[in-house]
């Protein structure tokens, strides 16, 4: 038997999906409505899972404090209310595409110190999600 | 193979705390979970089963069957009780999400006859849940081995 845990959190921001390798044509007809110079914004939906042995004097995989304290931190601080193209420096020449945020998002959480992480999803919208559960041993990333 | 999940809802109380700790401890460890009065949630369990449907009938099992083993193992058990002292199963445990979902599973493991079971998955709330799966995939290999960060 296997155990995992996975707790939600939120952030909201804007972006702009546009890359510097098209021309302005290419990016308009690539990315649509995403493409539009102003940016828009989601209510993001963060899940993160985390595995391990349940602690016999606490029965937990980790303590939900620890890891709130650690995901508000290293993520909803960072991500709440920023335009993510021009704050955070990640973003200013990678595309801030979902599939790209949740890979920085997993990058981030993946030394949690107390469980192992084992899958980051994001809802971008009721209709859209993203999940990540890192790359093979030995696999660049 | 085709998963097949059922839902149902239970609703019982619970708190955190630790014999073996001392009262500060317990409060430092689990904070405002271990109000001795306890408190409650409104539970949901998802039983996902997984198997071939078979061909003279098209299912994977008979899903009024599991409904009614999740209203006699589970719901019987646990709706409307106090799972620290009600519930044998979870006797000796902490009923965190981890330990009840962990608990579920090993009741129904022995009576899901067609297929076998593929996930519990219990929501204390709907930003946190538990999953129990087998630590084992179908060839035998465990799941997520040798995936890193």
């Amino acid at each position: 038997m296997k155990l995992s845990l996975t707790r939600r959190y939120r952030f909201s921001a804007s972006h702009r999906l546009h890359s510097a390798n098209f021309s302005e044509q290419e990016n308009q007809r690539l990315y649509g409505k995403c493409n539009s110079p102003y940016g828009h914004g989601h209510n993001y939906v963060v899940e993160v899972t985390i595995t391990g042995p349940v602690d016999p004097s606490t029965g937990m995989i980790a303590n939900l404090e620890d890891l709130d304290r650690f995901v508000e931190r290293e993520v909803v601080e960072a991500f709440d209310c920023k335009y993510l193209n021009e704050e955070l420096p990640e973003f200013f020449t990678t595309v801030p595409t979902t599939e790209n945020v949740v890979r920085e998002i997993f990058g981030r959480l993946k030394n949690f110190p107390t469980a192992q992480l084992e899958r980051v999803r994001i809802e971008e919208t009721s209709k859209n999600s993203f999940e990540y559960l890192g790359e093979p041993s030995g696999a660049g990333q | 193979m085709i998963r097949v999940t059922r839902k149902v809802e239970f609703s019982a109380a619970h708190y955190y705390h630790n014999p073996s700790l001392s009262l500060e401890e317990n409060r430092r460890v689990f904070g405002k979970c271990n109000n001795p009065h306890g408190h409650g949630h409104n539970y949901v369990l998802e039983v996902t089963v997984a198997g071939e449907p078979d061909p003279a009938t098209g299912m994977v099992l008979d899903l009024k069957e599991l409904k009614d083993l999740l209203q006699r193992e589970v719901v019987d058990r646990m709706d409307h009780r106090h799972l620290n002292h009600e519930v044998p199963e979870l006797a000796g445990q902490i009923p965190t999400c981890e330990n009840i979902a962990a608990a579920i599973w090993l009741l129904l493991m022995p009576k899901i006859t067609r297929g076998r079971l593929d996930r519990v998955r219990l929501y204390e709330s709907p930003d946190l849940f538990a999953d129990c799966t087998s630590d084992q995939n179908a060839d035998g290999s465990r799941p997520g081995a040798g995936v890193r960060g």
